[in-house]
């Protein structure tokens, strides 16, 4: 009994959340529209991090490289095979899952230093290697286009309000979708084997296919996230997936708490406010090129080495502690 | 001229290992602390080597508190300990792992000298000097632990079950080559033992540890003909 | 015949300089049990700096010694000053199993974004001290260079007096001691941390070696070394990890499996061979293939 109520108590407050998003959407400039698309999609991504690292205890840093699987696949799906952009965006979620799934297996037999570096090997080469096939465009990458907003939405009806929607509709029902799961059988399963391997193994539970499984969703949702990432920006290629991404969605996700789902969009806010952070900061110190373009790298760096210091289990735990 | 500890209280984790213990042990004695599994035996070792942290209380050598020094400062200073499992580094030869804890030391010729030393104390080890020490058996890698510490020069040596594991032979064996150290390397000794029977033998005094506190602390012939003692720990 | 005998030599080359780095990371795992991340921009921060000197006094050699002293410098002040904190701070809950890896990582963007405030984010180029010209064989140019036989000459060099080092000197002894247990190293009187950040130190002076030695076939920017700590890391984990002699051969094995490929079939498959190479090593022999023991879980 009690565990329906949770279940309905969690969709009600996701269609509230929804509809304030819906609201809000109504009322905002077209630039706050798509500042708010791309807080949704990063939300998702740290979603996507959270999901393995805070609750399989498996640490990725390739999460861009799985985004920029489930873009490509996004873009190839809409161009060559004439797929409804809606639909795009699943294949995407499960083009980056099965390849999750598949690097899962073999990172289900690692952990720590072999997993971390692993992936950070995908994120450095998998751009470089799209780079070099023309299916993929090269240097210059492929369209990605989601189409005008349906006519029926009427004349007033933005490219950007659409952006908004997409984005936020898409994270908000993946978010709501991980969170259920989290709370099943299965997130207690994967919650065992971030805190007790040997325990979990003597429970009974297959830890490599578990391992695997948390590494193909995760795969599938930061693939999600990746096709949402290159409707907002028009196109795919390799230079939209750098490093770096990997490193802010980590950021991101320790930033609000590697073990809690509940910050994500505090930490999509972050991610979208520091390079406003750093354009702010450096017109006005009036700094060179290099340190105009370098400080958004420097800021993400910074916050992810102090929120390990000072945070090290989220704000959450902290504000609770105060209280 | 003696090691003192009072009142020592050691946590780990969450649950009290050595609760308001005291004792003490004169220079050129052999102390052995006996006691079940799980009284605390090693956590006092590890405590008094560096290795851990304690709670409260006072540990001190020479007059000198030795509490929260750092392992290889006490070393340094000539508390060595020999810790539990055999504690060579397998990756290591013999001449290698006995060379490590002459590393620091500047009188070298005094090194080699104790060195020829402990090789006349181990033959064993002499013939086996550039052999990894993973190949060596449970005896000699005893052995090779308690040499180690010699090349040191230490005047508190704190011994962790050094029987654990080896054959009855063996083990009378390094009990009688623990025995003659003291007086002939000039040492105090702190032997952890769950072997009562076999420490106590060779021990001055004894001290008698149960679930974290001391239950008994007498000459160690006294502790052998003490009935309740030959009862709970000695099994006859 | 030609082009099999240039593909070895470019083969060695490069392998040497991946060498390196794996030396590099493999050093800081076996003392510190992390994966330096930031070895990436510890290594083309010196190389900056060597830049500097050699652009300043017209020397490239100047810069040489400039970014292996700086190396050596940089790596210490991190473990001394940053990792062990770290380590101090974070002592229990869940977060102690990533915090040193994400540590390394935000430290490898910091260093990042300090080159750019400083040198900008564009590319130079580090001219080498020799001809990067290949070699002429009969009357056709081959792709190894005179520059490509002093970067194989001088890892060889320094592989050599590292090997002297570990293997015949106290500090060597008290350097594998402290990586095989600490606890033992520690009761025998060995200052284990000032050792560990020792390491640290060797480990940054070979990383501004490589970065001296790769740079000049390749051009200066803060991300310029990525791609060879992928290199590296992978040739560490080919080699088990905990093996220095692991580390080269592991390189060696990459570098010719890289080089071949390139040469016979298609420069293209160069990261997915590498990456195939990872997956397949950790797969079937996730200990390395030079290490006796079984698969390592942590």
């Amino acid at each position: 009994m009690h565990k329906i109520s949770a279940n309905r108590k969690r969709l009600f407050t996701f269609i509230l959340l929804g509809w304030v998003l819906l609201l809000i959407g109504d009322r905002i400039g077209e630039l706050r529209q798509y500042q708010g698309a791309f807080v949704a999609m990063y939300a998702l991504a740290i979603a996507s991090i959270i999901l393995l690292t805070g609750y399989s205890g498996q640490l990725s840093l390739g999460h861009s490289a799985l985004m920029a699987v489930g873009a490509y696949a996004g873009a190839l799906s809409i161009n060559n095979l004439k797929l409804n952009p809606v639909i795009a965006l699943i294949v995407a979620a499960l083009v980056a899952g099965i390849f999750g799934l598949i690097l899962g297996i073999a990172a289900a037999r690692l952990s720590g230093p072999y997993l971390a570096g692993t992936t950070l090997a995908l994120a450095i080469s998998l751009p470089t290697i799209a780079n070099q096939f023309t299916i993929l465009g090269g240097e210059q990458g492929i369209l990605f286009d989601i189409g005008a907003p349906p006519a029926r939405f009427g004349e007033g009806f933005s490219q950007y309000k659409w952006f908004f929607w997409i984005s936020s509709l898409a994270a908000l029902i993946m978010i709501w979708m991980i969170s259920n799961l989290l709370h099943s059988k299965f997130g207690r399963v994967f919650r065992a084997l971030r805190d007790n391997q040997t325990a979990a193994q003597l429970a009974g539970i297959n830890i490599g296919r578990q391992k695997a499984v948390a590494f193909g969703l995760s795969a599938g949702v930061a693939g999600l996230a990746g096709g949402l990432l290159v409707m907002l920006i028009s196109g795919v290629s390799p230079s939209a997936f750098p490093l770096s991404l990997s490193f802010s969605l980590l950021t991101g996700a320790v930033v609000t708490g590697v073990y809690d789902l509940k910050g994500v969009m505090l930490g999509g806010l972050v991610l979208v406010a520091i390079p406003e952070i750093a354009d702010s900061i450096g017109s006005r110190v009036g700094g060179s090129d290099g340190f105009t373009m370098a400080l958004p790298g420097f800021l993400v760096s910074a916050l992810l080495i102090l929120a390990v210091l000072f945070l090290p289990n989220g704000p959450g735990k902290l504000l609770k502690k105060k209280m | 001229m003696s090691l003192v500890v009072e009142n020592l209280t050691i946590d780990h984790g969450a649950i009290r290992a050595i609760d308001n213990v005291s004792f003490t042990v004169p220079t050129g004695q052999l102390a052995a602390v006996i006691g079940a599994n799980g009284a605390g035996k090693t956590t006092l070792l590890r405590t008094l080597s560096g290795l851990k942290e304690s709670k409260s209380g006072s540990a001190t050598w020479n007059g000198k508190s030795i509490l929260g020094a750092r392992p290889e400062d006490l070393a340094r200073s000539g508390i060595m300990h020999v810790s539990d499992g055999k504690s060579v580094i397998a990756e290591l030869t013999v001449k290698e792992n006995l060379a490590l804890a002459g590393l620091w030391r500047k009188d070298k010729k005094d090194v080699a000298a104790v060195t020829s030393e402990v090789v006349d104390l181990f033959p064993v080890l002499g013939q086996r000097m550039s052999q990894a020490s993973g190949s060596l058996s449970g005896g000699e890698r005893q052995m090779l632990a308690i040499g180690r510490t010699l090349i040191a020069r230490p005047k508190l040596l704190l011994l962790d079950e050094p029987s654990l594991g080896l054959a009855p032979l063996i083990i009378e064996q390094i009990f009688q080559t623990i025995k003659s150290l003291v007086a002939k390397m000039n040492l105090t000794v702190v032997l952890v033992e769950q072997n009562a029977m076999g420490a106590l033998k060779i021990a001055d005094e004894g001290i008698v540890l149960n679930l974290g506190s001391v239950v008994a602390v007498d000459s160690a012939q006294t502790l052998l003909n003490d009935p309740a003692v030959r009862a709970a720990y000695l099994g006859f | 015949m030609l082009q099999f005998i240039t593909a070895i030599l470019t083969s060695l080359s490069a392998g040497a300089i991946y060498a390196l780095m794996s030396t590099a990371l493999v050093l800081v795992w076996r003392s510190t049990r992390v994966i330096n991340f930031a070895q990436a921009g510890q290594a083309v921060l010196t190389t900056y700096i060597g830049y500097e000197v050699t652009v300043r006094t017209g020397s490239y050699w100047y810069g040489l010694i400039a970014a292996i002293i700086t190396g050596a410098l940089i790596g210490a002040t991190i473990d001394r000053f940053f990792m062990r904190p770290i380590f101090k701070r974070i002592k229990s809950g869940p977060i102690v199993m990533i915090a040193p890896v994400v540590a390394t990582l935000g430290l490898l963007g910091i260093i990042q974004a300090i080159i750019g405030f400083i040198w900008g984010l564009s590319y130079q180029t580090l001219a080498a001290p020799v001809s990067t010209d290949g070699y002429k064989i009969s009357g056709t140019v081959i792709a190894f260079s005179p520059f490509n036989l002093m970067v194989l000459l001088s890892v060889t060099i320094t592989m050599v007096l590292l090997t002297v080092l570990f293997q015949k000197t106290n500090i060597g002894l008290a350097l594998r001691a402290s990586a095989y247990s600490p606890e033992i190293a520690k009761l025998s009187g060995i200052k284990v941390d000032a050792v560990r950040t020792l390491g640290w130190a060797i480990a940054g002076a070979a990383g501004g070696l490589a970065g001296m030695l790769y740079i000049p076939n390749s051009y200066l920017y803060p991300n310029g070394m990525d791609v060879l700590l992928v290199f590296g890391f992978i040739s560490a984990v080919i080699g088990g990890l905990d093996s220095l002699f692991g580390a080269v051969a592991g390189a060696m094995i990459l570098g010719f499996a890289i080089n071949f490929v390139a040469t016979y079939i298609s420069y293209k498959l160069v990261f997915p061979t590498a990456f195939v190479i990872l997956i397949l090593v950790l797969l079937v022999k996730p200990g390395g293939l030079f290490s006796s023991s079984k698969g390592r879980k942590d």
